[in-house]
């Protein structure tokens, strides 16, 4: 098993302190395909769904798929799985860059971390050799500081994975960051990892990645290569304007969130567009290993009162930090990006949370005196100072380190905390972009948008275009999208891609890469596996399907302005279809005859 | 003429891409380490740097070695190693100034760059953003001087 897989896992125990490698489960390996599904298929097998996420016996597993560090698409991704101590949910964050591939190259496909070190270590590989070093000088040190330590202390080459801060002293949507500006983003992994003192993983490796048949992968990479490039999303829009691009998209569309969601368009929108960050601090695009996407923004903020240089802000970092706080100050939200990838934490939690506690503060739930200061929407400078000392935690800081969900309902209004399952939606309103919706309430991991991106029909026209307003069929669309999703996160490829190209390109790239022989409906079925695995651990885990739903201003509260003002989410319209093409009950749990047929039962 | 591979460092978005190419097509599978072009990404500058033999037309390599292994074709400009007379010294290795020989340890044999020996480079088939060229002409070089020289003639005023 050395074609596409490694055919190989580390397993550390941080509390005996040791490192083993282990053969990888090859049945498992074909049935959930890598990265997000196969390490699913391993915490399902060896944690407890009622385990406490910050425990010990809670594991945090690290998974790159069979196509990661090849060439193809955009191949260079990998999966953070664990238990998430946001939602409850099980937690997958996804990023690129090159530490994914770099993991392969020292001879691994995964590696399994369990227990909880006495004190901070970290983790150093190189070439199949792994050892855990004392991390203490690296403890409190910023994403930044941390990688270039260990560059220097271990290998000048080496790939760094690592949390920064805001890791360490909990807050709840901590990521982890890789090559300094990739996130492992949602769900609080990194609050995860710094629960077991692990502050990094550091990786060198000069080995490869070999493929069962070279030239239909070489093949298979032509013809996705040549259909990335020709499309307007990923040919051009990406590259010139990144994610950003869609701030003005969605902006006319009714459909991006302003002040907590009380609106669905935003008068500063143009201000904080991809238009705008092109023309004012981004340096150049960036790609991760293996993309000829390169949405990445290395942006740099100068002669301005907010100084620093990094990546990002990304769309939906602009919209949560600004059209969510109703701040259309590009530096002020660049500068608290920057911050957040230092201290480690998830932009959108952290500024939609951020826009909540400007929601109560303006309805005289929250006191300046508790906040040290006036919180009002649009206040730029509060929300910089706020998110900074969410990183160290400081002050009120300790109250947006929890979430938007603990924070509102701590002062009884639960409900205006914009998540499902604990997660907050991102750049997206439910109430303009139906299908959207129906995403956000059913999603494995709570309201996130990349599970199943039905904005690329309903509103890019991907692969065709849909109606946003239309109920009928979305929950069809929905399937597809969330099940294709779920095989991409697994095979290691960048879900950007998939506006380009579709599950035929995936089945050759991975027929090719493995040798195995799976059709198209193989292979959709693969994901359809991996959305009812994660569904059923969910289940298992308190999750149960009265949490499939929307926040009550998504369901009641009629958008008052733009293209689809007057509309609400039509949710409950939709919900029943959606159970209906999973092969669900009615009641939303997976069928005895539905888990068998895939393979769970 | 002899072609060679033009670098144009502004186009390059760090992807690697040339040296995943590189290496699946000579060795057989992914794997940068053993790559004859070098795509190094600087973080912090934003800067991609990708450097590759020049198949200098007086080679270092070839001056040093002293089993004659590696000669320049005159005709294609290509600098190649000749595996059969290689004995592996290393020789080449530490005359090169810019590192674009080394040795391999699994073969035994010094490595470089030969532009894939006649065929379009995988590297310039592969990359994405037209930062590598192959060309008799520099080009590149060309349209660096017309930059130039288009902003000196806008700077003109009439006399």
């Amino acid at each position: 098993m050395d074609k596409g897989w490694k055919g190989k896992l580390l397993r550390v125990d941080l509390t005996a302190g040791t490192c083993k490698t282990e053969a990888l489960n090859e049945a498992w390996a074909k049935a959930y395909v890598g990265g997000r599904g196969l390490a699913s298929k391993y915490l399902v097998e060896e944690i407890s769904p009622e385990v406490e996420p910050m425990s010990p016996e809670n594991k945090l597993i690290m998974a790159t798929g069979p196509l990661t560090g090849t060439y193809g698409a955009a191949n260079g991704r990998y999966m953070v799985v664990t238990k998430s101590p946001l939602t409850g949910t099980i937690a997958s964050s996804n990023s690129g860059g090159y530490f994914p591939s770099e993991l392969k190259y020292a001879g691994f496909d995964m590696i399994i971390f369990e227990g909880k070190s006495a004190h901070p270590v970290y983790l150093q590989i190189h070439n199949g050799k792994a050892e855990l070093i004392g991390a203490l000088h690296l403890w409190g040190k910023s994403t930044n500081e941390t990688e270039d330590a260990i560059l220097g202390e271990f290998h000048g080459d080496a790939k760094v994975a690592c949390i920064g801060p805001a890791g360490e002293i909990g807050v709840h949507y901590a990521c982890i960051v890789n090559d300094k500006h990739r996130a492992a983003g949602r769900s609080g992994v990194g609050m995860v990892m710094g629960s077991k003192n692990l502050k990094a993983v550091a990786v060198r490796g000069t080995g490869g990645v070999k493929v069962a048949n070279p030239k239909a992968y070489r093949d298979a990479a032509l013809e996705a290569y040549g259909m990335l490039k020709e499309n307007p999303v990923t040919g051009e829009g990406l590259g010139a304007l990144g994610t950003p691009v869609l701030v003005n998209v969605m902006n006319q569309s009714g459909g991006l969130p302003t002040r907590n969601a009380q609106s669905g368009t935003f008068e500063g929108a143009e201000a904080i567009s991809g238009e705008a960050l092109a023309s004012s601090y981004l340096k150049r695009n960036k790609s991760c290993l293996g993309c000829i996407i390169s949405c990445g923004r290395v942006t740099k903020l100068v002669d301005n009162k907010y100084a620093g240089a990094g990546e990002g802000p990304e769309y939906e970092t602009l919209w949560a930090l600004g059209a969510a706080c109703g701040i259309s100050d590009l530096a002020a939200i660049t500068k608290a990006n920057y911050i957040c990838n230092e201290a480690g934490m998830d932009t959108i939690t952290a500024g939609s949370t951020i826009g909540c506690a400007m929601e109560l503060f303006e309805k005289g739930l929250i006191s300046e005196e508790e906040i040290g200061m006036p919180l009002n929407f649009g206040d730029a400078d509060a929300m910089v100072k706020l998110i900074e000392m969410t990183g160290k935690g400081e002050g009120f800081g300790k109250k947006i380190a929890l979430g938007s969900y603990r924070l509102a309902e701590s002062y009884g209004v639960p409900e205006l905390s914009m998540s499902v399952k604990k997660l907050e939606f991102p750049a997206y309103d439910a109430r303009a972009v139906q299908g959207m919706g129906l995403e956000y309430a059913t999603s494995n991991r709570g309201a996130c948008h990349v599970r199943g991106y039905l904005i690329s029909p309903e509103i890019l026209g991907l692969p065709e275009k849909l109606d946003p307003a239309e109920t009928d069929g979305k929950a069809g669309w929905l399937k597809t999208f969330q099940d294709f999703t779920a095989v991409v996160d697994s095979a290691g490829v960048c879900l950007f891609t998939t506006f380009g190209i579709g599950v035929p390109q995936f089945t050759k790239f991975c027929n090719a890469a493995t040798g195995t022989s799976m059709s198209d409906a193989e292979l959709l079925e693969a994901g359809d596996r991996i959305y009812n695995l994660e569904r059923v651990f969910n289940l298992k885990a308190g999750i149960d399907p009265s949490q499939d739903k929307l926040p009550k201003r998504m369901l009641e509260e009629p958008l008052p302005d733009g293209p689809f003002k007057g509309e609400v989410s039509k949710l409950p319209a939709m919900l029943p279809d959606y159970y209906e093409v999973r092969g669900w009950g009615s009641d939303g749990i997976p069928t005895g005859a539905k888990l068998q047929s895939l393979g769970l039962a | 003429m002899q072609k060679l591979i033009r670098i144009e460092p502004a186009k390059c978005v760090g992807c690697k891409t040339c040296e995943l190419a590189c290496s699946f097509k000579n060795v057989g599978e992914f794997v940068p380490s053993r790559s004859r072009i070098y795509n190094e990404v600087f973080l912090d500058e934003a800067k991609f740097i990708t450097v590759t033999c020049m198949q200098c037309d007086d080679p270092w390599c070839e001056k040093a070695c002293p089993k004659n292994a590696i000669t320049k074709d005159m005709s294609s400009g290509v600098v190649t190693v000749d595996d059969v007379k290689c004995v592996g010294c290393r020789t080449c290795v530490s005359a090169c100034p810019f590192g674009m020989i080394k040795y391999v340890d699994s073969t035994g044999k010094a490595d470089k760059c030969n532009l894939c020996g006649g065929d379009t480079p995988e590297c310039v088939a592969f990359c994405p953003t037209q930062c590598l060229t192959l060309g008799e002409e520099d080009t590149p070089l060309r349209q660096k001087v017309l930059r130039f020289v288009n902003t000196m003639k806008d700077g003109q005023m009439e006399v």
